[in-house]
């Protein structure tokens, strides 16, 4: 097991296409790092670049302390599980999980025991005699990551391992792979699109965008203190509503002005950070849990406003209310007993102990 | 309510379902008789040679009667021919040559395919087009020029000039082939076996060969085909029976001046044609399965 170092990592392709524009980023022992975010952003490259299927324009790649630029994927001790599985067909579960150890000239004996003791961490041990083409996704997939685990290699690798998977299978195999992490504390780096699997799986999770870094951190940091723009919308779903505003300092306190005429007042602790933006127009960042319907109006910062619903989805445990204001659309979470009617406004309640402040030109986040 | 009555109820799904059927009959017709035409144009010409191979010379002469009818069958072209030492000494030819051309072929295109489909190397694409190119150009036109390269190898009426010549018909088309079937092999298979720790040489051997084994087989069987049939190619560059294969052995041999023994010859072109359609009937299904995978799973 060992800490993954990536300093200034740069990847272009023929034609000058910068896939990966020079990142930094330091994974400790043990540690589980998901990479996400939007088709085409450089996480799979950066993590085929790690594994060396892929080569370094620029920059390095160390892996437990040893630069790997110049060295084989075979030599560099990780071990990969892909999307689509990668199983070899024509061999069985058994020689798939023990193909890499015999090529390492492992005594049959310790492959044996290898291969047992991964497929009953994995539970695929009724599974051992079969071919890949006998198996169901999920089956597949526990493979590939049996594949991985009988190594015992420095560094896992899962490049979108879930998404072929069906919702169902997706939930339950996340699960599965948290708890195999548990089990056995390789050092992990995963690549998804999925936000929900990032936030789940991850001990921090890295955001990136074309080709660069948004931001790195646990996903409770994430999720309540983004950085930019990109990653208050990236992270959460729904996703964080923007709400066109203007700031304005008037009578001692700021406030911030929404469309519609309404007004909120920026909460006290607030207003040394967000006092720069006085006078500018800037966009105002809620989560949809934090404008919901009135309630527990005895807690501090809270702003209630009219406003009127267009589109109702019920969820079950909640109810998405979605309206439109100055063409942002704006989601908000309510209670499902709340009655709601499309057409007909009703109070909202805004927690402002959770706005955020949007420049909209840097993208960044006060 | 009954079924029936629920049927009746939906008279627009079966008429629908009714016209839909109609058409598949009349799908199944025209393949039918379009199957049975092209069945009778090409089994047509064995049945002849089969009919042909069980008269005698005096029977086959004979003007008279219905020539698709055999009026005093007997089996002594078949005795007469594989008793005969020519006839032997041409089949060893043949097996001994397509043993051979086989083995080179398939080497030489494995080899080939896996590098031109997977090695990304400059050139690579253009070169995979021009092995296939090659394939275009007929024997009839390569055997001149090919005639002063075996003859400069010594090898002018020898079968081994033909081992050496052959490949030149096979290697192309079985490269063709291969590649398309190692093409449609995942990308991230030899990922896996390189971080699982396999060289190009174990990738080739452990994975793609046995996972690309169904395109193997097609181009094996099209390498045994075109080695076994050959007929321009030994007809210029061989000339004395004990080197001749099959294919011209009995054409040649056992015609005497202007005296065509064709109950023989009938009889040993049926038995020229049997390893073939025995190596067919076995491999047929793994034969369609390698000319199509490289088009549906590419």
């Amino acid at each position: 097991m060992a800490q993954v170092s990536i300093r200034k990592v740069v990847k272009a392709y023929d034609g000058g296409v910068q896939a990966v524009k020079g990142i930094d980023l330091e994974i400790a022992d043990h540690e589980f790092v998901v990479l996400v975010g939007p088709s085409g952003c450089g996480k799979s490259t950066t993590l085929r670049m790690i594994a060396g299927l892929e080569e370094i324009t620029g920059g390095e790649i160390a892996i437990g302390g040893t630069v790997v630029n110049d060295i084989p994927p075979r030599d560099r001790d990780i071990a990969m599980v892909f999307q689509n599985y990668a199983l070899y067909p024509h061999m069985s579960v058994y020689e798939n999980m023990a193909f890499g150890l015999t090529l390492r000239k492992f005594p049959k004996e310790e492959i044996r025991k290898r291969v047992e003791n991964a497929a009953r961490i994995l539970d695929i041990t009724p599974l051992l005699d079969r071919k890949p083409k006998a198996l169901s996704g999920g089956q597949r997939q526990r493979v590939a990551m049996g594949r991985a685990i009988v190594r015992d290699p420095k560094v896992f690798l899962f490049d979108e391992p879930l998404s072929n998977l069906d919702a169902k299978l997706r939930v339950q195999m996340r699960t599965e792979i948290k708890k195999v992490h548990q089990t056995v504390k390789t050092t992990t780096v995963y690549v998804t699109h999925d936000q929900v699997e990032a936030m789940t799986l991850a001990d921090r999770v890295v955001v990136m965008n074309h080709g660069i870094i948004e931001q790195v951190g646990p996903p409770q940091e994430l999720y309540h203190h983004p950085k930019t723009r990109f990653v208050a919308g990236f992270i959460g779903s729904p996703a964080m509503n923007f709400i066109p505003a203007r700031v304005e300092n008037g009578s001692g306190a700021l406030r911030v002005t929404l469309p519609n005429n309404i007004t909120v007042p920026v909460p006290e602790s607030r207003t040394a950070r967000y006092q720069g933006a006085a006078g500018r127009d800037m966009l105002f960042g809620i989560r949809p849990e934090h404008l919901t319907e009135v309630k527990n109006l005895d807690r501090d910062n809270i702003a209630v406003f009219e406003l009127t619903p267009e589109v109702i989805e019920p969820m079950g445990m909640e109810t998405l209310v979605h309206l439109w204001l100055q063409g942002a659309e704006v989601c908000c979470r309510i209670d499902p007993t709340t009655p709601a009617e499309p057409g007909r406004p009703m109070q909202f309640a805004a927690d402002l102990n959770h706005m955020h402040l949007i420049d909209p030109e840097s993208g960044k986040v006060l | 309510m009954s079924t029936s009555g629920a049927t009746r109820d939906l008279p627009g799904i079966y008429a629908k379902a009714g016209s839909l059927s109609s058409e598949r009959r009349w799908a199944l017709w025209v393949a039918y008789i379009s199957l049975i035409f092209s069945a009778i144009i090409f089994l047509a010409p064995p049945v002849y040679m089969f009919i042909t191979s069980l008269k005698t010379s005096a029977e086959v002469a004979n003007l008279q009667g219905n020539p698709w009818l055999v009026r005093n069958p007997t089996l002594e072209n078949y005795t007469a021919i594989l008793t005969n030492p020519t006839f032997l000494t041409f089949f060893w030819n043949s097996a001994k040559i397509t043993v051979m051309v086989v083995a080179i072929t398939m080497v030489i295109s494995t080899l080939a395919a896996f590098a031109l489909a997977r090695m990304r190397f400059w050139g690579s694409q253009a070169l995979a087009t021009g092995v296939f190119l090659t394939y275009l150009i007929p024997e009839t036109l390569l055997f001149i020029p090919l005639y002063q390269i075996v003859g400069g190898l010594g090898l002018l009426n020898s079968s081994w000039g033909l081992v050496v010549v052959y490949p030149t018909l096979t290697v192309p088309f079985c490269t063709w082939i291969m590649i398309g079937y190692f093409a449609s092999i995942p990308k991230e298979l030899d990922e896996a076996a390189l971080i699982d720790g396999a060289s190009w040489s174990q990738m080739l051997l452990k994975i793609f060969i046995p996972v690309a084994m169904p395109g193997i087989i097609a181009a094996t069987i099209f390498a045994f085909t075109v080695s076994w049939a050959a007929f321009v190619y030994p007809t210029a560059f061989v000339t004395t029976p004990d080197e001749m294969p099959l294919t011209i052995g009995v054409v040649s041999q056992l015609v005497r001046a202007d005296t065509f023994a064709w109950g023989q010859i009938m009889a040993g072109a049926l038995l020229a044609a049997l390893p073939p359609v025995i190596v067919y009937a076995f491999l047929m299904d793994y034969y369609i399965a390698g000319l199509t995978a490289g088009a549906t799973k590419g």
